[in-house]
């Protein structure tokens, strides 16, 4: 029941991926290169999404409840700590040298490679020990 | 600047948007990937290990499905048209990067999308201050990798 959504929710989402040039990790390079010939296309990517999100969250909220699940199930922590803060430092690290987010790593398995595939087989490993430290 | 690139990248932005709103109103979840991915593969909850196997065969079919209609919808530097673009490093800069991503994601509770986009728009501080750490950091480590002195151009 909730596998067709599941997979339209992923589809739409890699549709994006593909269509706005995240599967390039030159493009996504080129955006993080402040100091260079600055390419704003992740601007626009992001940009793009939040306000999509921003709105249709508001009008899906409106319901009141999700159509397949009993409510939605939404963080409620607003505090910053150690671990928020350290942790996304140390993927920015990794996202800077790579180029690639989770999303448009596996995305990109449409279209694989070597080293592609160390970085996946890397980051399945990293969400292990995230879980152990 | 390229408009074509940028026009692209809102379309694509959007359709993102578009699959964050519909996990929402459909299963209630938000649409992180390193959170609904790391928990496919080490947490296997009962009852919600299958719609997050299948939102990874549908990210995968996304691009493949791009590539087989042919039209040139991608948005690759190198190449305008094409889809995928090649890796910028080999095994070894991949092999660390990709470790950093998980462990950082997976300590930090989210990444570009869970974070970036869901978190953004819920107006989370925590979201918000986990995004401009790792988009900081990351364009730190692109500005050391390039332009220090001994670094690739």
């Amino acid at each position: 029941m909730k596998t067709l959504p599941g997979y339209v929710a992923g589809l739409l989402f890699g549709l994006g991926l593909a269509i706005g040039g995240m599967t390039d990790p030159t493009r996504v390079i080129g955006f993080l290169d402040v100091a260079g010939d600055w390419d704003p296309t992740l601007i626009f990517v992001l940009g793009g999404a939040v306000m999509t999100t921003f709105i249709g969250y508001r009008l899906v909220w409106k319901r009141g409840v999700p159509w397949l699940a009993p409510r939605f199930a939404l963080p409620t922590r607003r505090d910053l700590d150690a671990r928020l803060l350290g942790g996304a430092a140390l993927f920015g690290v990794g996202w800077g040298l790579s180029g690639y987010c989770p999303g448009p790593a596996v995305a990109s398995l449409a279209g694989p490679s070597l080293p592609l595939v160390a970085m996946l087989v890397a980051m399945a490993a990293g969400w292990w020990l995230a879980r152990r430290v | 600047m390229d408009t074509m690139a940028s026009l692209q990248g809102l379309i694509g932005g959007v359709l993102i948007g578009l699959s964050a709103v519909w996990l929402m109103a459909t299963l209630g979840r938000i649409a992180g990937i390193s959170g609904i991915l790391s928990g496919l593969l080490w947490e296997r909850p009962a009852g919600d290990t299958a719609w997050r196997l299948a939102f990874l065969v549908g990210l995968i079919s996304g691009p493949s499905l791009v590539m087989l209609a042919g039209g040139g919808a991608g948005n690759v530097v190198a190449e305008p048209g094409a889809v995928i673009g090649a890796p910028v490093g080999g095994v070894t800069t991949m092999l660390v990067a990709g470790l950093l991503v998980g462990l950082g994601t997976g300590i930090g509770s989210g990444c570009t999308s869970g974070h970036g986009v869901c978190g953004m728009a819920r107006l989370s501080p925590r979201s918000l201050a986990a995004t401009v750490t790792f988009v900081a950091v990351a364009m730190a480590t692109v500005y050391v990798v390039r332009h220090f002195p001994g670094g690739t151009p």
